[in-house]
């Protein structure tokens, strides 16, 4: 954080966090790579946005340590540290001109005249915000004062950008457009960012890695696919997208994985189970799971019923109960779905090993 | 749809008796002091040329500006600082303005006067302790001219000053000052660079209030300034009960009147009205 112009490496040491009685963050300990793309990702009040004031330093941690480049940062304010910094609203100043406001992080550092007027003109250039340079931000539309606050924040080549869910008063394609510029961004200035986004599909589709929050602490980090694929237990198995929970019983290690019994059908999975014992939860997304006319014995499967489809244009969303009663949601090519609500009895539900994982029955 | 005929119906009824009194108790006998200062003694201009001539009236009307317009430097500043502890301190600070700004507001206008000449006469508080400490061996002339006025005034203007200001700073976005130090800018440098130009519409709207009230004030100016320091309203009062001189006296009134009002007109051409509020 302290060099500009170079991405920076930060060490968050048993970072935690009390308001009063309430334990808004608790024993975070993460390694953000230099010029990484970490996604900090969460539900509202997960501790996900308090872990980035810490990290502008607007926030003073209750215990733990912070390091930048190796250096202890954690009692460093705010203004010393100087992380660039995009917030949710964007902060722009309202009595400045577009111009003005990309200026203001190179005047408070004293740098020449004419270096400002080039660096802020060639960041307005980057941002596509020629032509605007006079205006106020109140004139501006959404997305071109996202702009500016991305310019504002990158103009001093900070070695880490902090982005607050830049993008939640962003209407949907607007909301795109900004994400793949925001992925421009980075690659260009090879900065350290760090997001925080309570939307998931922002989430897997910018970050070269995610953090997974709740109440406080940090469940998983990992890259998307990894964190997707392998969730570390059931909430950031839910949170990540949509997904199937079959009981499975008397699960116990098999040859490549494990197997178990599914509504009293003898199941495989490919994944480990050294921890799991008896009793679980096999963990399947809707992309994995499909329709069959009857049982094969290659492939894992159990009856249904289809009882409800959506159509979403692509594919088609079916709703299906188990003959035990447990609720699954395939999604499937339109014509499969046509043909397993018509039959209006059972079909099977089936998978292949490889797919799924286990997860502790009945917990986190 | 907000606002809807019967909505603004009653409104405009709810506003009747307000303005009723406001024409009944203002407007109409004010059109008489009108009247006046064209009929007395002689129908005519005569009132309003002896006022551009007359050297008194004149110099009155400077001072009055000038004491106005460093009560209000004096009042603004103040209250501002005032009311950045108000809105912005710890608890304990915001308490403790809370109670500066509302505790002048109970005791008398005439009360205040009294008590600052108790405190600033020639043997008044002030100089017998700057005496007694040897600090001075003459009293220092603090009462009976403008000082003692511009002191008196600013007291009462600062808590009415306030509340622009505080208004202006309870709706500044927080996170705008996050980002200005976030950004590598100082305490110091955040506030005159981006909290002072944001609270800009409270700054006018407290300088418009103290402006206009110090053009009118009439008792504290007439007690702390002795006779050696008159206003324009304390002319006005001299010329209709003591000279009397009817016709100078509404003219002079008509006058503040029409300037007082071009003021405000100027103003809000800039700031709209409830940016002052």
């Amino acid at each position: 954080m302290q060099q500009p112009g170079r991405a920076a490496e930060i060490k968050a040491n048993g970072i935690g966090k009390s308001f009063g009685s309430f334990r808004a963050l608790d024993n975070l300990t993460l390694d953000i790579g230099r010029g990484e793309f970490l996604t900090l990702l969460g539900p509202s009040g997960s501790g996900k946005t308090t872990f980035l004031m810490i990290l502008a330093g607007f926030v003073q941690p209750s215990e733990g340590k912070l390091f930048s480049d190796g250096v202890d940062i954690t009692n460093r304010p705010a203004e010393q540290r100087a992380a660039g910094m995009v917030f949710q609203g964007y902060a722009l100043f309202p009595h400045m001109s577009v111009e003005q406001n990309i200026a203001f992080p190179l005047k408070v550092r004293k740098k020449s005249a004419a270096e400002i007027k080039s660096r802020v003109g060639e960041m307005i250039e980057r941002v596509g915000l020629k032509g605007h340079e006079k205006k106020l931000p109140a004139q501006l539309s959404g997305g071109q004062q996202q702009r500016v606050a991305l310019a504002r924040a990158l103009v001093f080549e900070p070695g880490v950008l902090l982005l607050d869910e830049p993008f939640s008063a962003l209407d949907k394609s607007l909301r795109g457009q900004m994400q793949a510029e925001m992925k421009r961004l980075h690659q260009e200035t090879g900065t350290t960012f760090v997001f925080v986004t309570h939307d998931q599909s922002e989430a897997l589709a910018l970050s070269s890695r995610v953090a997974i929050f709740n109440h406080g602490k940090l469940l998983q980090v990992g890259r998307p696919d990894e964190v997707y694929d392998r969730p570390a237990n059931r909430f950031v198995a839910e949170f990540l997208g949509e997904i199937n929970m079959l009981p499975v019983k008397g699960v116990r290690p098999a040859d490549n994985g494990a197997t178990g019994l599914c509504e009293d059908r003898a199941v495989n999975m490919r994944c480990k189970a050294e921890a799991i014992k008896g009793d679980a939860i096999l963990a399947i997304r809707p992309e994995d799971m499909s329709i069959a006319p009857e049982a094969s014995a290659n492939q894992n499967g159990i009856a249904a019923t289809a009882v409800a489809s959506t159509y979403l244009g692509a594919a088609t969303k079916l709703d299906l109960t188990t003959r035990q009663g447990a609720k699954v949601t395939v999604s499937v090519p339109n014509e499969v779905a046509a043909v397993a609500l018509s039959k209006g009895n059972s079909v099977w539900l089936t998978w292949p090993a490889e797919k799924g994982f286990l997860l502790p029955d009945g917990g986190q | 749809m907000r606002g809807t005929l019967s909505d603004r119906t009653g409104a405009a009824l709810l506003m009747a008796p307000l303005l009723l009194f406001l024409v009944l108790a203002y407007a109409w006998p004010f059109l008489g002091v009108v009247k006046w200062s064209f009929t007395l003694p002689t129908p005519g201009l005569g009132q309003y040329h002896a006022l551009l001539t007359d050297d008194l009236v004149q110099s009155v009307f400077i001072r009055t500006l000038r004491i106005a317009a460093i009560v209000t430097v004096v009042s603004v500043t103040a209250a501002y600082a005032i009311t950045v502890v108000w809105v912005r301190g710890s608890p304990v600070q915001r308490v403790l303005a809370e109670f500066c700004i509302l505790v002048p507001f109970w005791i008398s206008v005439l009360t205040r006067a009294f008590g600052w000449v108790a405190l600033l006469s020639n043997r008044g508080l002030i100089n017998t302790w700057l005496q007694s400490i040897g600090f001075i061996s003459e009293p220092l002339t603090l009462v009976r001219n403008e000082f003692g006025v511009i002191v008196g005034m600013s007291h009462f203007l600062i808590p009415f000053a306030v509340f622009p200001l505080a208004s202006a700073m309870r709706s500044l976005d927080e996170r705008v000052l996050l980002a200005a130090r976030g950004l590598g800018s100082s305490r110091m440098r955040t506030f005159w660079t981006v909290f002072v130009p944001m609270t800009r519409s409270g700054i006018i709207g407290s300088a418009l209030i103290t402006f206009v009230f110090s053009l009118g004030f009439f008792v504290t100016p007439a007690i702390l300034g002795g006779g050696r320091s008159v206003m324009i309203a304390e002319l006005i009062y001299l010329r209709i009960f003591q000279s009397p001189d009817w016709g100078l006296g509404a003219a002079i009134s008509v006058v503040l009147v029409v300037f007082v009002g071009a003021l405000m007109a100027l103003v809000f051409r800039y700031v709209k009205p409830k940016q002052l509020v």
